[in-house]
């Protein structure tokens, strides 16, 4: 543990263990890190985008295990010990595939952690309706598509399921 | 055709899906020093004084930029200081900048510049602005340098003043039995791409200036650093990466020259400098605001005659593009309408709001909220049909435009036919106003929009193809992939014109202005047009080459050979050819001997015959075409809290000719989708400091999935001879019509004339007389 005392309180450096899309490495950590910061910063997994760092747009989203979690909102130490994916541990989902194929992106910066969030709703509620989607995709904000594309994305890989 | 058309999918897709695709701030591989600003916390103030001791305390600081008199900077009029002194003109204009060894460190320090203000009195909207005896938002205005048609008047407020004149107006009010007049006004907003913008620089020993950047315009960032600071221009290199959104925001350059500054004050060592989503909001250029007054005439028939039309741009304390969104509001101000007298005073005011930038449309959605309000009002005096009014008067080949540019079959899109689209679209026959109880009632309201892109006249856009060893080419653009998916179109431009598999062509999606042609800035719909042309010009550099070399090949003249299917061949005999792999890098004979080399195609294009408009008429041409659009929207009203959901929304879009059909609905939806959240919910309120009251996502709020409605939309392919397959700009179009469609559709269901933005059930109760 290292500590560094300046100005006016301690940043203190920890290891933590974090196990990110099924690999266990040790992470330094400082107490006040965001996952966000830590799993872009140095796990060098940037997949997951800052973007409004407040929880208002969910370009951040990530799996904490199989829920998403906005990685802006969530300490890097109250992941230790759980299972985090990023949308680099996704690989040749369905939902990704619809998201090709329904043009469901256009700038891409918003999808990393549109597929988190529809891949976890896919995972918990197959069978999901229009106001359970509404509930969970409303968190996330997308500026370029009109939803649509987005909508018939999901259900076409809700309907598979 | 065997691409044009089609839905292909996008070049970009797995790396996007897949969390692959790198932004700026996403390459992360050297180590970065941090840069932070410290923002004005007020509309308008003198800066007492600036202290940075304690600020300095924090280990891990380089440098403190604040204070500084660096070049002024500005496109147009040279108004803005880097780094603001003396005074600040903006709630979130920067004032210093700390670069320090981690973000961390940089906020930390920021944080402890104490900065002493004296509170001045506001410029809150350009109304106020142009007021005789306003405060002055720049004292000095007539010492800026400025391009030659930017007219700044000294001593006001007015750093742009565009006139169109046309016809004779006692004409056209003589004939006009029935005249409308309305104020129109609403306030800044933004354009929230989700990528906040983020910079980088770099001076190495060398004095090579490498910057990074999420830019719609690197070739500008080279040209205006070079310009600014004397720098060579050669010497600077601009890399541009995946562009996460940018709809014009991302156009003007801001960061960069922070960036570096900020490198330069540290050695040259590199600087990042991201923007909070606060700071993307107020401190980097935002969504212009309007205030407007129209004075519309026409006869018995409904035809109009006449128009008289005042824009007060809200240009914020700085210039910058706003002085160009102000010409172009003027070359289009009558919206896509035949009137033969315009009287048309289009101004860029000075406010102490943060400065504009080019939003998707340019000025075309502003001025066509404005208009087609007039229109509805007009309409309901003479009790005509809001959709037989525009189809009389819509614009048609053989008319002049406000700039009197003579228009044809193929500088025009086809508006009598997207309103006939949208007519049936969204089922007009059955009327714009439904019943479905005493609270509720069903309403439609309709639109039309269009623009030409009035971009510097001389923009250059070009394309350099290579050959790789298995045949298959490498395309490089300078368009930025900001999300539109150009560069997946300009593929499919080149394997129609190649006649070659899309598989075998690679895309390069980053940008760096050494070694990727310029294209002019990635903005105003030009993408497909322009680089679409240069790809073109590339291929048919490419396919003589090929032909030359396979001549001697085959032993065969030119003429009487064929490009297909990676080979050529002769036409009358197509089984005698040879394979691109065997000519694209030269060709081998049997004994060793080898004639020609790689092949490398090049394009180039350069927008042609336009001019300059007049100063006192605003006679010339300022654009090369005008596309057009027609929309309607269909709103459920809830009488009793003036709330209302947006059931369906229609555009019906000439674009020349569909080059790839799901991203052509992509652009027209999305931008739809935009323009209904700028006509129904966003703006920056501002207090009487000047303060944006809302800089945050949960308080300034786009739409979100579910508050979408369906969606309509109808293409209409009337083409553009000059373009890439015939096809016209399509991006901006699909949001352009939606404020004018929602205002009328509103204004109809709660009864009461609604000029204002954004329409939130608060502004229909005020209309209402709620407040009394």
């Amino acid at each position: 543990m290292t500590g560094q005392t300046k100005g006016r309180g301690t940043l203190k450096s920890f290891t933590i263990s974090l196990t990110i899309n099924g690999e266990e490495k040790m992470v330094p950590v400082m107490a006040s890190d965001t996952l966000l910061f830590v799993i872009r910063h140095h796990l060098g997994l940037t997949g997951a985008k800052p973007s409004c760092l407040n929880g208002d747009c969910g370009a951040c989203t990530v799996h904490i295990d199989g829920r998403p979690m906005k990685s802006c909102l969530m300490l890097a130490v109250e992941a230790a010990g759980k299972k985090v994916t990023t949308i680099e541990g996704l690989q040749g989902t369905p939902i990704q595939q619809a998201f090709i194929e329904k043009f469901a992106f256009q700038c891409g910066y918003c999808t990393p952690g549109f597929i988190m969030n529809c891949q976890a709703l896919v995972e918990k509620h197959p069978d999901a309706d229009d106001q359970t989607i509404k509930e969970w995709l409303s968190s996330n904000i997308c500026r370029c598509t009109s939803y649509a594309e987005i909508e018939e994305a999901v259900k076409s890989v809700l309907k598979k399921k | 055709m065997e691409v044009i058309g089609k839905s292909v999918i996008r070049k970009d897709a797995l790396d996007k899906v897949t969390g692959r695709a790198k932004y700026t701030h996403d390459f992360q591989s050297i180590p970065m020093l941090s840069g932070k600003m410290v923002i004005s916390p007020y509309g308008h103030a003198k800066i007492v004084s600036i202290d940075t001791t304690d600020a300095w305390e924090i280990p891990g600081v380089r440098a403190i930029l604040a204070g500084e008199h660096f070049p002024l900077t500005g496109e147009a009029i040279r108004d803005r200081p880097p780094l603001a002194v003396d005074k600040v003109r903006y709630h979130g204009e920067a004032v210093a900048l700390v670069v320090a060894d981690t973000p961390r460190i940089a906020k930390k320090a920021a944080d402890l510049i104490r900065i002493q203000y004296e509170l001045l009195p506001v410029v809150n909207s350009p109304t106020q602005a142009f007021q005789k005896d306003a405060t002055l938002v720049h004292e000095h205005l007539g010492e800026y340098k400025k391009e030659e048609d930017s007219t700044p008047v000294p001593n006001s407020n007015i750093a742009n003043h565009i006139k169109i004149r046309k016809g004779n107006m006692d004409q056209g009010w003589a004939k006009s039995t029935t005249v409308v007049e309305a104020s129109f006004s609403f306030s800044p907003s933004d354009h929230v791409a989700m990528e906040p913008r983020c910079a980088r620089a770099e001076i190495k020993h060398d004095g090579n200036i490498i910057i990074m950047t999420s830019s719609q315009a690197p070739f500008m960032v080279k040209r205006l650093i070079a310009d600014y600071f004397g720098e060579e221009i050669g010497k600077i290199v601009v890399h541009t990466p995946y562009v996460g959104g940018g709809y014009g925001g991302k156009a003007p350059v801001q960061l960069e020259i922070l960036a570096y500054l900020a490198s330069k004050a540290v050695g040259g060592k590199p600087v990042e400098i991201l923007n909070t989503r606060e700071e993307d909001l107020i401190s980097s250029p935002c969504h212009i605001g309007l205030d407007a007054t129209v004075r519309l005439g026409a006869d018995q028939n409904g035809k109009f005659h006449a128009a008289e039309i005042s824009y007060w741009w809200d240009g914020g304390a700085y210039s910058d593009k706003a002085i160009d969104v102000t010409r172009s509001g003027a070359a289009d101000c009558t919206g896509p309408y035949q009137i033969e007298h315009v009287w048309c005073d289009s101004y860029c005011m000075y406010t102490n709001h943060t400065y504009a930038s080019p939003y998707r449309g340019f000025s075309h959605s502003e001025l066509s909220f404005v208009i087609e309000r007039t229109i509805d009002m007009l309409a309901q005096k003479l009790n005509i049909d809001p959709l037989e009014i525009r189809d009389i008067n819509a614009i048609r080949p053989g008319n002049r435009t406000p700039t009197r540019v003579l228009l044809n079959r193929s500088n025009v899109g086809n508006l009598p036919k997207c309103i006939e689209r949208v007519k049936e679209l969204i089922r007009w026959d059955k009327g714009a106003i439904l019943e479905v109880n005493p609270r509720f009632v069903r309403v439609k309201g309709v639109s039309t929009s269009w623009k030409t892109s009035t971009i510097d006249t001389d923009a250059p856009s070009g394309a350099i193809l290579t050959f790789n060893r298995d045949g298959s080419i490498n395309l490089m653009s300078g368009v930025i992939e900001i999300g539109t998916g150009t560069k997946t179109i300009l593929a499919q431009i080149l394997a129609e014109r190649l006649k070659i598999d899309l598989d075998k062509i690679h895309v390069k999606m980053e940008v760096d202005t050494q070694t990727t042609p310029e294209h002019w800035k990635t903005v105003a719909s030009r993408g497909t047009f322009m680089a679409g042309r240069a790809v073109l010009k590339a291929a048919d550099d490419v396919i003589k080459q090929l032909k030359n070399i396979a001549a001697i090949v085959l032993r065969a003249p030119v003429e009487d050979l064929e490009v297909a299917d990676s080979r050529v061949f002769l036409r009358d005999e197509p089984y005698t050819g040879v394979p691109f792999t065997d000519i694209c890098y030269g060709y081998k004979y049997p004994n060793g001997e080898s004639i020609g080399g790689q092949i490398i195609g090049r394009g180039n294009y350069i927008l042609r015959n336009l001019t300059h408009m007049d100063q006192e008429t605003g006679a010339g041409k300022p654009g090369p075409e005008w596309s057009v659009a027609a929309y309607a929207v269909e709103v459920e009203f809830d009488r009793r809290d003036y709330t209302y959901q947006i059931l369906q929304a229609c555009s019906v879009v000439d674009l020349g000719k569909v080059l790839n059909e799901k991203t052509a609905l992509g652009q027209v939806m999305g931008a739809m989708n935009m323009g209904l959240a700028f006509a129904g919910r966003e703006t920056f309120f501002y207090d009487e400091l000047g303060r944006v009251m809302n800089p945050q996502l949960r308080t300034y709020r786009p739409l979100r999935y579910g508050e979408h409605p369906k969606y309509l939309v109808g293409f209409v392919e009337t083409p553009q001879l000059d373009g890439p397959y015939g096809a016209r700009g399509v991006g901006e179009l699909g949001l352009m019509g939606m404020p004018g469609a929602l205002g009328n559709a509103l204004s109809l269901a709660a009864g009461v004339n609604l000029n204002n933005l954004p329409l939130t059930p608060e502004l229909i109760w005020k209309a209402k007389g709620g407040s009394q």
